[in-house]
């Protein structure tokens, strides 16, 4: 088979819907088009019988025991908003307290950044080296005003799992709702809201082979009976939590793609993680001077970040322009700052350039991997033999005790 | 379905036309890329949202810039007025009318309860709302008018373009929900003097789960939702690629059909008047009259008399349209909107909405009138 090029290695950024995935959802446009709340004719109800089949769809791939748990929204933004927005107003009698971390997606970072202008206090713990949470920390940040702890369930940019189930125990413990984005983690490693204590989860159709412009919030309704205030009123769909005529369609692709993530999730990530391991050894083979900024064990199967030392950023991004993949994460990496999420796992910023991220997902195969391992030692070779400083650190020069001259 | 049931409930929602969904479907899997992202995957799907952009704005007479994606209606509506009312903390006043939707109600209702002062205009027999009532309560502590463009229970047009004025002179902001009103009327920002403006994907042929809400240059707005900066800061989120190319083609067509399609509609809609009519002794006609030219053409809600609107189509399967707002239907209570208009609510309960649109024919629109008036027949006292 030939190589389609660019070749896709950006899978957390998006993903292609599965075929049958369009499959499922196709007549729900043009045949099956009711508006779920019409509740006086066949077209609606036919259309609110397939939400519930999504429903409890979604519900089956995160082990939520009531299909009712889960909240159709546009998408993780919308999911991240109303969970974290929602709990600060609804539990703001008995708390102002958040505790998050900093190496959050945006939505979540923004959104505590606005309730810190309404008057909440949050807490953004740090992370290690390797990019993970201590719980301890979150522990230590707790106090009686804590209301929420939200941490993401694995990194977008370099695939750290975080120790959810930990932090669950802390929160339960505590009395305290635990809200965890697990956008990037669902289907590829163990997640449960039941043994994992989550009392909120945010995750989203488009980087699970679904369509985008959809998603969910999973909200427990016991032990304990999570309350929200709405974010978007008009019509109280969705138990009152969020209004608006729902997406049917979306919704039908987002429940057959969870339901193919469930079935098939696990065998798939077995097949990543060979290929990443193919994509890694390679690298490491035929290239010096690279560091790998994933956790070693506690990292998505599809995920590789790896920095390059001696190449500039961009000019590699351009020089690998056959495979397309990312710098930083999707929504960030259109301004040239350095990842905020490296940076906090202390890597400087002239590496935090020259990292690319790969994604592999449900179309990688291995002969791309191998595309991909060729071309870009190729690349970065002939960049660092332009490099001086290449050159300096090949003959043994340690580059951090030069003395530079000003010019 | 197997024998599918006549279609008359379009202001519920609409099918996706075949030309659109033909322009959605390569969105999802081969180019499928996220806007965000700067490989060619990613570029080729910002050229996407971009052209649909301007789709969207020449539609209604908008430049590109100011049109912002959202989910839908709803999503719109909420960002128009939590918008304009986080941007603007210190005016305190809101007027809106009495016929709403339920995603411009609660909001309101929401402000309500944060010590906003809500005017709720009523309106009149054929639905409409007077400029008059409005400038009596308009003043410069008003942070913005919100009327809807036209009713999605008895078609009635609002005038906007009146209410726009007012607002303007006090420095307040107009705002119209056109959910209803699009594609189905002529529809220009600048006529209408709107700074915001709603639009509903799937009430003119794009799918569910996107809509947009035009922001006028220069009309300052507060984003409600948080995270990454897209969509000029106002409303973050990946793009509904697919959906948005959607929303832009439906948009072209509704702007390109618009004329031959309401001389259309409203010759179907008066068919089908003419035909119950004929039937149905005592049948009157909700909201606006037929020939008023305020009105959307496709929207007929008639009163069956001495029966409730449930039970004329509970005996009428074959015809699929509703007894009361789409996206709030109580059990057997009046719908509110046409109660507003003056009816008793024991005639109003015999109203039901028959909404018509590009499924239609005449055919159609006979079989239909035949099915009620049989419905009627069987559930009338005698």
């Amino acid at each position: 088979m030939s190589l389609k090029f660019p070749i896709y290695m950006d899978y957390h950024a998006t993903t292609p819907v599965d075929p049958r995935v369009i499959e499922t959802m196709l007549p729900y446009f043009n045949e099956k088009f009711g508006n779920a709340a019409s509740r006086s004719h066949a077209y609606g109800w036919t259309a609110e019988e397939a939400v519930s089949v999504a429903r409890e769809r979604v519900a089956a791939l995160i082990g939520a025991k009531n299909p009712k748990e889960i909240v159709f929204t546009s998408g993780a933004t919308e999911s991240d908003n109303l969970a974290i927005k929602g709990v600060a107003e609804f539990y703001k009698e008995k708390g102002d307290h958040i505790i998050t971390t900093v190496i959050e997606h945006k939505a979540v970072l923004d959104t505590c950044k606005r309730l810190e202008k309404d008057g909440c206090r949050v807490t953004y713990v740090g992370v290690g080296p390797d990019g993970m949470v201590d719980p301890a920390e979150i522990e230590k940040a707790m106090t009686d005003k804590t209301i929420l702890v939200s941490v993401m369930l694995a990194n977008n940019e370099v695939g750290t799992v975080q120790p959810i189930e930990a932090i669950g125990k802390l929160t339960r413990a505590r009395g305290v709702l635990l809200h965890t984005d697990a956008v990037q983690g669902i289907g590829k490693v163990p997640f449960d809201v039941e043994a994992l204590n989550v009392d909120l989860a945010s995750i989203t159709a488009h980087k699970m082979y679904g369509p985008k412009g959809v998603g969910a919030l999973y909200v427990r309704r016991s032990k304990p009976r999570v309350r929200l205030t709405a974010q978007m009123d008009g019509g109280g769909h969705e138990f009152g939590m969020r209004s608006g005529t729902l997406n049917v369609p979306g919704i039908v692709g987002f429940g057959r793609a969870a339901e193919l993530m469930r079935l098939e999730g696990v065998e798939e990530a077995k097949r990543f993680v060979s290929l990443r391991e193919r994509l890694l050894a390679s690298l490491s083979k035929s290239l010096d001077a690279i560091q790998i900024n994933d956790h070693p064990t506690q990292h998505l199967p599809g995920n590789l970040n790896v920095s390059f030392s001696f190449v500039e950023g961009e000019a590699l991004m351009m020089a690998i322009k056959d495979v397309a993949c990312s710098s930083g994460s999707a929504c960030t990496s259109a301004s040239l700052e350095p990842s905020y999420v490296l940076h906090a796992m202390g890597i400087g910023d002239d590496i935090a350039h020259s990292s690319i991220r790969f994604g592999l997902g449900r179309w990688t195969t291995e002969e791309e991997v191998d595309f991909v391992i060729q071309l870009v030692s190729q690349k970065v070779q002939k960049l660092r033999d332009m490099s001086p400083l290449y050159e300096m650190h090949k003959e043994g020069i340690d580059l951090a005790s030069v003395q530079w001259a000003a010019h | 379905m197997a024998s599918a049931p006549i279609y008359l409930d379009h202001n519920a929602t609409t099918p996706v036309l075949p030309e659109v969904l033909e322009a959605m479907l390569p969105y999802f899997s081969e180019r499928f890329g996220n806007p965000s992202s700067q490989h060619p995957y990613g570029r080729e799907a910002r050229e996407a949202v971009d052209r649909a952009r301007g789709e969207v704005a020449a539609a209604i007479d908008a430049t590109p810039e100011e049109i912002v994606f959202t989910s839908g209606g709803t999503e719109s509506n909420n960002l128009a007025i939590f918008g304009a009312s986080r941007a603007r903390p210190y005016r305190h006043h809101v007027v809106t009318s009495a016929v709403e939707h339920p995603a411009i109600r609660e909001p309101l209702g929401w402000l309500e309860r944060q010590g906003t002062t809500v005017d709720w205009l009523h309106v009149d027999a054929s639905g409409r709302v007077s400029a008059r009532d409005a400038e009596r309560v308009v003043t410069d502590r008003t942070l913005m008018v919100t009327v809807m463009h036209a009713n999605n229970e008895t078609g009635s047009v609002q005038p906007i373009a009146q209410l726009s004025e007012l607002a303007r002179a006090s420095g307040a902001l107009a705002h119209s929900d056109a959910a209803q009103s699009l594609g189905k009327i002529p529809l220009s920002v600048r006529a209408l003097g709107v700074d915001l403006l709603t639009i509903a994907g799937h009430k003119v042929y794009a799918p569910k789960g996107v809509g947009a809400l035009y922001v006028r240059q220069g009309c300052l707005l507060s984003p409600f939702a948080l995270g990454a900066s897209h969509e000029r800061g106002l409303r973050p989120g990946t793009e509904a690629v697919p959906a948005i190319v959607a929303l832009g083609r439906a948009c072209a067509i509704a702007a390109r059909e618009v004329e031959a399609e309401r001389r259309r509609l409203l010759g179907l809609a008066s068919r089908l008047f003419e035909r119950l009519r004929a039937r149905v002794a005592g049948l009157a006609l909700n909201g606006p009259a037929l020939e008023d030219p305020e009105r959307l053409p496709n929207t007929l809600s008639v009163r069956f008399p001495g029966v409730t609107g449930v039970a004329v189509l509970e005996r009428a399967p074959s015809v699929a349209a509703s007894t009361g707002s789409a996206c709030h239907q109580g059990e057997v209570h009046a719908p509110k909107g046409i109660v507003a208009c003056g009816v008793p609510e024991d005639q109003a309960v015999g109203t039901v909405r028959l909404s018509l649109g590009r499924l239609n024919d005449e055919r159609q629109i006979d079989d239909a009138a035949d099915a009620l008036a049989a419905a009627f027949e069987e559930v009338a006292p005698r």
